[in-house]
């Protein structure tokens, strides 16, 4: 079908198996006449690079299996014999633990890339789901991993989680006996964690994968400028400013892979631990259902979340906080309604925006990380406030807004954390709190009234007819 | 050809029809698979009461045992510690244990337990589940110097009195948990038993 003419007339075995199965039509429509835009950047390295990630972990986790014991009087030491006694096992297992914790990297990195250039703006809202359903799978999948080794901070990492669900009203406790099978973390919670691990979640995320990219290359891929390649096309309806992905971006990202893999073996076999941030010291104690380690963070990939649960001073609004921390990135498409796609189009205000974001997640982060003091609880707080600002701005830069409603909204918005923080108002505290006051009020003040009084600053460029590079 | 002479109205009730009852053959299936994932036979039947001999545990200081597989503390309280707990009544949430199901009716008064000087508590946190540090210290340099004594919980900063009565304004809502116990003897504390053969 699909008038791949050329390819049928072919003999030999190519044109034996293509009168049977489209194997020339999926090349073609995949790789060799996939016209993707010529103007692709660093950021668009992610993309394959998840993929080459997702490889090395199914085949390093295929080979892990093969010497893992899923029992919690065995699984601990049968991780250990993997490290000290077979063959080559240390190296396998690193590769899948450090693999873990580059698979965020790169997967933060590409949807960091969607938020810069629009890429989740019509017409590719579907491809945007499907990377958060894959993004919300894979720390499913990332969570289930980690308690397979049952070591102290497996067991209590674990124990912290699941118990997120008991504060859920009325169901809860029961829900939580029911994922945990028990009623405590015990053995039959990690059976059934490593049946999640090595087959449910994977197949879950190989569909979402598959999902993702078939609407990918229905609709084409974005590209920097945020131009639709396919609005200008040449006299054989192929795009003016599109090249085939098989050659000219498959070897690109080879190089891409060379990188990638360079820093990764490096991490591997110099700093698979990275100082305690990928494999914690903790997890070399076996599980000991008795005694709480004195400190346990979530694995880096998670304390941004996190850190907006422990912000909430109770319990299960602190979950819904979380929940909605994450939850809201499906509605992003909807949320910005500012046509012009690409970063580079768009205002100073949206630029800082961006960056204020990045700041807060990363500092979210690192706050996850870390014991709660009096100063690191009231940052976490200003930051989880600002990590949901963000999402209002993207909002808020949709279009330009009049001064009065700027200015209303703004007031509004500064009026309702204030009068949280007068009812919580402490004394004893309260040069802290007033200094950390001004971190969401300055970025709203930034990104908000500036623009108001110099127009230049909330206004949006023009997009070019075609891309520029 | 096929669509000659078709009863549309009967196609459409065979079609309805049959969805719902592959769809009730759905639901009837994934019940057992669901309820597969409860609690086993085995994991119920293992909750046996465990005996806590109390004569060697000194004035102050903490013991763990595991009952269920969870840590369960008895402290020898002094006669100071008893008489702070009243004196922080008014930094306490729910300083007079009123809320239902987290100690037995025996406890619930100003110490929290059957006898005074014995305070026997589930340690984990009511938050998410943590099990809190054990901080006697009096005025601890970094939790303050009205700290009276009582459990601080590494993962989420939950504080606790001497008697597991949780503070205000913690992530925890509620007080440490009591379990259900009796004496066999003047010495001897059974965990997991409410009365004679009364399993918790």
């Amino acid at each position: 079908m699909a008038g791949n003419t050329a390819d049928k007339i072919q003999g030999g075995v190519l044109g034996w198996v293509d009168a049977r199965f489209p194997l020339s039509q999926l090349w073609n429509e995949h790789l060799a006449r996939y016209y993707a835009p010529k103007n692709f950047n660093f950021w668009y390295y992610f993309g394959s690079l998840a993929l080459l990630v997702l490889v090395i972990q199914i085949v390093t986790g295929i080979f892990l299996t093969m010497f893992f014991k899923p029992d919690a009087e065995l699984a601990f030491a049968s991780v250990e014999y993997i490290m000290r006694d077979v063959e080559w096992g240390w190296l396998i297992r690193y590769m899948h633990s450090t693999g873990a914790s580059f698979f965020f990297v790169v997967v933060y990195l590409h949807m960091f890339r969607a938020l810069l250039y629009g890429s989740y703006k019509k017409p590719r809202e579907l491809i945007w789901i499907f990377g958060v359903l894959i993004y919300i799978v894979l720390m499913a999948e990332a969570f289930a991993g980690y308690l397979l080794p049952w070591g102290q901070m497996s067991y209590w990492g674990a124990q912290v989680i699941v118990n997120l669900f008991a504060t859920i009203p009325y169901i809860g406790p029961e829900l939580v006996t029911w994922i945990r099978g028990d009623f405590l973390l015990s053995d039959a919670t990690l059976t059934r964690f490593f049946a999640l691990h090595v087959i449910a979640l994977p197949l879950v995320l190989l569909l979402l994968i598959v999902a993702h990219i078939i609407a990918l290359h229905e609709v084409g891929s974005n590209n920097p400028d945020g131009v639709e390649i396919k609005a200008h096309k040449d006299e054989n309806g192929i795009p003016r400013d599109g090249i085939p992905f098989h050659p000219y971006y498959t070897v690109k990202d080879l190089v891409g892979v060379g990188v990638f893999l360079i820093a990764f073996f490096a991490v591997v076999f110099f700093a698979p631990e990275m100082g305690g941030l990928f494999l914690k010291p903790a997890n070399m104690i076996p599980a000991d259902p008795l005694v709480t380690p004195d400190l346990i963070p979530p694995v880096w990939y998670f304390t941004s979340f996190y850190s907006i649960l422990r912000a909430v001073p109770d319990p299960f609004m602190g979950v819904v906080a979380m929940g909605a921390a994450v939850t809201i990135l499906f509605f992003v498409p909807w949320i910005d309604r500012n046509p012009v796609k690409s970063v580079r189009y768009r205002s100073f205000a949206h630029k800082l925006n961006l960056a204020v974001f990045v700041v807060t997640f990363v500092s979210l982060g690192y706050l996850g990380l870390q014991q709660v003091t009096t100063l690191y609880g009231e940052l976490t707080l200003r930051f989880g406030v600002m990590y949901f600002l963000f999402f209002w701005l993207l909002w808020f830069h949709s279009k330009e807004r009049s001064v009065l409603f700027s200015i209303i909204s703004f007031l509004v918005l500064v009026g309702i954390y204030s009068l949280y923080d007068y009812t919580r108002f402490d004394p004893a505290n309260s040069q802290l709190l007033l200094t950390a006051w001004l971190l969401p009020t300055v970025y709203l003040f930034l990104t908000m009234l500036v623009p108001v009084f110099k127009r230049d600053l909330g206004r949006d460029r023009p997009v070019p007819e075609r891309v520029t590079a | 050809m096929a669509n000659q002479g078709m009863d549309r109205g009967r196609r459409r009730f065979l079609v309805a029809a049959t969805s719902v009852v592959g769809g009730a053959g759905v639901v009837a299936l994934a019940a057992p698979f669901v309820a597969s994932l409860q609690p086993s036979a085995r994991a119920q039947a293992a909750g046996a009461p465990v005996e806590v001999n109390v004569a060697q545990i000194e004035p102050g200081q903490r013991i763990s045992v595991g009952w269920r597989g969870r840590p369960v503390w008895v402290v020898r309280r002094t006669p100071e510690m008893l008489d702070l707990l009243s004196e922080i009544r008014g930094r306490l949430r729910d300083p007079d244990s009123e809320m239902e199901g987290q100690q037995p009716h025996y406890a619930q008064n100003e110490h929290r337990s059957i006898k005074p000087e014995f305070l026997v508590l589930i340690g984990l946190c009511t938050h998410l589940g943590c099990s809190p540090a054990f901080r006697p210290d009096i005025g601890a340099a970094e939790l303050g110097a009205d700290w009276p004594g009582g459990w601080l919980c590494g993962c989420h900063g939950s504080r606790f009195d001497m008697a597991g009565r949780v503070y205000r304004n913690m992530p925890a809502a509620l007080n440490l948990e009591v379990p259900p116990h009796r004496y066999l003897s003047d010495n001897v504390i059974l965990v997991g038993e409410h009365t004679e053969g009364g399993a918790a």
